[in-house]
């Protein structure tokens, strides 16, 4: 096949894609109703959120259905929704092609698993109908991030999901934790944005337009230095919501949220919103190499650093979070390749969509068996309590590790692959990320449901209701099966091709290539070593004091250690230097000068004695002046 | 030669009377110098052509203005005199330089000009100074004269507005100041009935000379204050008057200061200060005779 | 000779002045104003025969009046004064600085 050039947009009218903003409005108007209806919404809340989420997938469904009926070449469809400021966004307008719509479906499928399970889970919660309306209000907002078809209504989506995901994280506010993570996420999220929005001045001040149209087209008109400084501005952007480094930290403390939420983020939504920005921003990248290497090495540092972060985490949800972050360097990897990479890049995210939305669910299951218990020491042989949890825990575990024929095997071998033909550095250096991902998914699943029991004395687990249960085994499912569909073929790639484009030459899936085979021993062999240690052996209740490595590890590679340093001392600094200027300075100039005003007529006040005689002096006084003024004056 | 002989004369009584009124320590003899440099200066006012002025100055100054002062004086207390410390500090330093070099530059100024010699008034005045006058006034200036008719009548009605007293009570009758006397006596044991006429029991039937009480000690409240005031000065009151005078005086002194703390208002003493400044310089005198 | 009346005036005004300034007494202080005023006359007089023209005079003539009615307002404000403060004393009328 040739090289596809991105197809132009067919504007749209009718049918499921005209439609399409309803996928955005009905989960809003889900979260409108349900916090301006307040407790009279208590009863029937939940289920009116997990209606608009199972609608608005349902018209993703008709929608997607609907663009396969044309041809590979009319499959961008646009739908112009409200004129807005000429000249800025003439129109505003939803963008339905093969990438929007799979994020769609991505989001609203895996978002719906998650809505029906968070019923089961929330249960006992008494601001259930709260937070499913900020379930609602995230979905629609990450909807709205992906259909819109210019940068300002994808920055409107960006903020919305920003916004949800403070309300979500800091869920529990009542727990400090909590509410810090919360605030934290939103803060490394806004320095992302401003990259995001000096990106998007740029962008304007290039193309004198917003729209994907207006400035993807015509990418390559701009100068090379232009297109460095947008790519990277954009790459900030992404860094803060897909939490690359360096600004990661907020991902693994956001795990105070609840544990839907950090499955809604993590899996299905947030953070592969950067994904979708670079990609979606593709002709912009693909014109500069300079912003696509320091993608794929943020891509790559990503990776490992995620990867090792995870190898040192008790906490099951810290471990996973950090399986995330890795993970989503593998797709930010991927996405810096190009267009080879962009198919792998999205196939990766929706697999790692529905296993990580799988294992994150599973983690909240055996949470919610042992009374939210996090520390994965105290667990141990939950195999036979919670069979169920298991087996699709363990499905969505040989699927990330790319067990051989499961979802993540076919993806992440993908994105191997790709990089290996780029770069064969960053190629080794994944695969490496793939042996430690071996290791430590290997040590989660060890921990948890195998050996010995180590439970509290007042634990009882218990395997979670059906409700709980169904979205598991959905999820599973497409853990299992979905690699395999979207990459065998490439089907993915060609289905792409008109949003994204596609390299010269369709790779082809070889089995038994040489960086297969040493991801599969790597990963062979990371497991067998979690295995000699977490499996066979005991597994001490507190965590050893370990190497200076470990620590490393387990502080998050200093990276809060490293902000605090960098950002936060100085930031405090600098307040404190601000605040002195305020006091010394500025009020110190003000009061000062007020002061020797008061002072100074305090003193001029003197001369006004209230004497009728002193008065009458000055005047007498100024009378002789005057006299003898006009006596020199006239005999000059 | 009339009319220098006439100038240096009024002129050296007039700056002396000026001087006078300026420095003498009684408003009295202020207001009897300004009279006299007043009539002067009418004298010359009809030297200079100017006899319908001259005629005004004598009636209108002298006659009204200098009567409204005499008038006030009495009202205010003839015998307030003025204080001559001067408390502003360095005011009368520099009220005198000003004047002095106001007078010196002035003069200067005035005496240096190059004047030609007088055109005198004889044509301006052919029809004689007064209907001369009145042809000027109520031509040319009759507006202004108008306006400065409405500026009496504003004025004397000001007056009477300014010096009226709005009574906040009936006016006491005779009954009534007759219950006050003796509930000040009841209160202070001050003397109801009237004071003792001079001269009772006197000796001399002179007003300055004490009443003699019938136990043959003399009565200082028959003796007129003023008079006494003016007798200590001259060192001719009776030593025993000075005494007793001098004893009521301090009574009323702390009486006074006892009300001033509780009335917090500064009430003068127009009348036994000065009494009191005049009698301490007799008091050596006073003291060896009492001994 | 006008120079000589002028010169007087001037040393009568200085003197009235000065007396202003150096008097406590609120009616002696009038009487210098009033001493000031008729120095000023005295120049008028003198000019209206140097120049030989009545102006001088006539206005001599409504200084005169106004200075009557100055006068009278003058002396009632003084004694309104004294009635309340028992002190005909400038000094004491101080209080227009607070």
């Amino acid at each position: 096949m040739e090289a596809a050039e991105i197809a132009s947009i067919t504007q749209h009218s009718g049918g499921a894609i005209g439609a399409a903003w309803l996928m955005i409005a009905l989960p809003l108007v889900g979260a409108a109703v349900l916090l301006l209806g307040g407790r009279r919404t208590d009863k029937f809340g939940h289920l009116l959120g997990v209606l608009m989420a199972v609608a608005s997938f349902v018209v993703a469904a008709l929608a997607f259905v609907q663009l396969l009926g044309f041809a590979p070449g009319e499959r961008r469809r646009g739908v112009s929704l409200f004129e807005f400021i000429p000249g800025l966004v003439d129109k505003v307008g939803l963008l339905v092609d093969p990438l929007s719509i799979s994020f769609c479906l991505l989001i609203t499928g895996v978002g719906s698993l998650i809505h029906v399970y968070s019923i089961g889970y929330m249960a006992h919660d008494p601001n259930r109908r709260r937070f499913f309306a900020y379930l609602n209000l995230f979905v629609a907002a990450m909807l709205l991030l992906v259909l819109a078809d210019n940068y300002l209504a994808l920055f409107v989506g960006w903020e919305g999901v920003g916004l949800a995901s403070y309300l979500l994280i800091g869920f529990w506010q009542h727990k400090p934790s909590a509410a810090t993570a919360a605030k934290k996420a939103f803060i490394v999220n806004r320095v992302g944005d401003v990259g995001l929005l000096i990106a998007m001045f740029t962008i304007f001040a290039t193309f004198h337009s917003l729209t994907f149209s207006g400035v993807l087209d015509r990418a390559g008109d701009a100068s090379q230095g232009t297109l460095t400084a947008i790519g990277l501005l954009l790459l900030v952007g992404a860094c803060g919501k897909s939490a690359q480094l360096p600004l990661q930290s907020w991902l693994l403390d956001a795990m105070e949220g609840p544990t839907p939420v950090s499955a809604l983020i993590h899996a299905a939504t947030m953070v592969t919103a950067g994904v979708y920005l670079i990609v979606r921003s593709g002709p912009i990248f693909e014109g500069t190499g300079t912003a696509q290497l320091v993608v794929t090495i943020v891509g790559v540092a990503t990776l490992l650093a995620g990867a090792i972060i995870g190898t040192a985490k008790d906490d099951i949800k810290k471990a996973l979070a950090g399986s995330t972050m890795s993970q989503i360097g593998y797709m930010v990897l991927a996405a810096g390749v190009g267009p080879a990479g962009y198919a792998f890049a999205i196939a990766h995210l929706i697999t790692h969509g529905f296993f990580k939305a799988d294992m994150f669910l599973g983690a909240g299951s055996v949470m919610h068996a042992m009374n939210d218990e996090v520390d994965m020491r105290k667990y141990g042989g939950l195999r036979k309590v919670m069979p169920i949890t298991f087996a699709t825990f363990l499905v969505g575990y040989l699927a990330i590790i790319g067990f051989p024929l499961l979802s993540g095997y076919f993806t992440k071998d993908g994105i191997i692959e790709t990089a290996m033909e780029h770069s064969a550095v960053l190629g080794w250096l994944a695969v490496l990320g793939a042996g430690i991902t071996g290791f430590y998914m290997s040590r989660l699943v060890f921990m948890t449901f195998f050996g010995k029991k180590r439970w509290d004395a007042k634990a009882h687990p218990h395997e979670s209701p059906a409700v709980m249960t169904v979205p598991l085994l959905l999820l599973s499912i497409g853990s299992i099966a979905l690699g395999a569909y979207l990459i065998l073929g490439n089907r993915f790639m060609i289905f792409l091709s008109p949003a994204v484009g596609a390299p010269e030459h369709l790779p082809e899936f070889h089995p038994f290539s040489a960086p297969g085979l040493a991801t599969l021993a790597l990963v062979a062999i990371g497991a067998a070593f979690a295995w000699l240690r977490y499996g066979a052996a005991e597994v001490p209740a507190t965590a050893p004091r370990g190497s200076f490595l470990t620590t490393f590890a387990r502080r998050d590679l200093y990276g809060d250690a490293l902000n605090e340093a960098l950002f936060m001392r100085p930031g405090q600094w600098l307040t404190r230097l601000a605040v002195f200027f305020d006091n010394r300075g500025v009020d110190g100039l003000v009061n000062g000068l007020a002061a020797s005003i008061g002072g100074s007529s305090g003193r001029l006040r003197r001369v006004q004695t209230g004497f009728v005689r002193s008065y009458a002096l000055s005047i007498f006084v100024g009378a002789a002046v005057l006299v003898g003024a006009w006596f020199v004056v006239g005999n000059l | 030669m009339g009319e220098s002989i006439t100038f240096w004369v009024l002129a050296v009584v007039s700056v002396a009377a000026a001087l006078g009124l300026v420095f003498s320590r009684r408003a009295v003899y202020s207001a009897l110098m300004l009279g006299l440099i007043m009539i002067s200066l009418a004298v010359l006012y009809a030297v200079q052509d100017a006899p319908f002025l001259a005629a005004v100055q004598i009636i209108v100054y002298t006659g009204a203005v200098m009567m409204l002062f005499l008038f006030v004086l009495m009202l205010v207390g003839v015998d307030s005199g003025d204080s001559l410390v001067e408390t502003i500090r360095g005011q009368r330093f520099w009220a005198i330089v000003a004047g002095i070099g106001f007078a010196v530059l002035l003069g200067l100024g005035v005496g240096n000009a190059m004047l030609a010699a007088p055109k005198g008034l004889a044509e301006a005045t052919a029809a004689g100074n007064v209907p001369s006058l009145a042809e000027q006034i109520f031509t040319r200036h009759v507006f202004a004269f108008e306006v400065t008719s409405a500026l009496l009548i504003t004025a004397a009605l000001g007056a009477m507005v300014l010096a009226h007293r709005e009574r906040a009570e009936a006016k006491p009758t005779q009954k009534d100041m007759s219950r006050a006397r003796f509930v000040a006596f009841g209160k202070t044991g001050k003397n109801p009935a009237s004071l003792p006429g001079p001269g009772t029991y006197a000796r001399h039937n002179a007003i300055d000379m004490p009443a003699l009480l019938p136990d043959g000690t003399v009565s200082p409240l028959s003796v007129n204050r003023v008079l006494a005031r003016h007798e200590a000065a001259e060192g001719t009151l009776d030593p025993e008057v000075a005494r007793l005078l001098r004893q009521e005086a301090a009574s009323e002194r702390e009486a006074s200061t006892l009300a001033e703390q509780v009335a917090d208002t500064k009430p003068t003493k127009p009348l036994e200060e000065p009494f009191e400044e005049t009698v301490g310089d007799t008091e050596p005198l006073v003291e060896e005779d009492v001994k | 000779m006008t120079t000589h009346y002028l010169v007087l005036s001037a040393l009568l005004f200085a003197i009235g002045g000065v007396g202003v300034l150096v008097r406590r007494n609120a009616i002696v202080v009038f009487m210098c104003v009033e001493l000031m005023l008729n120095a000023c006359n005295l120049a008028f007089v003198t000019f209206a025969r140097q120049n030989g023209s009545l102006d001088g005079q006539v206005i001599a003539f409504f200084v005169m009046i106004v200075a009557a009615a100055e006068v009278v307002i003058g002396l009632a404000i003084i004694v309104t004064i004294f009635r309340t403060r028992r002190s005909a004393s400038v000094d004491d009328a101080s209080l227009l600085k607070h």
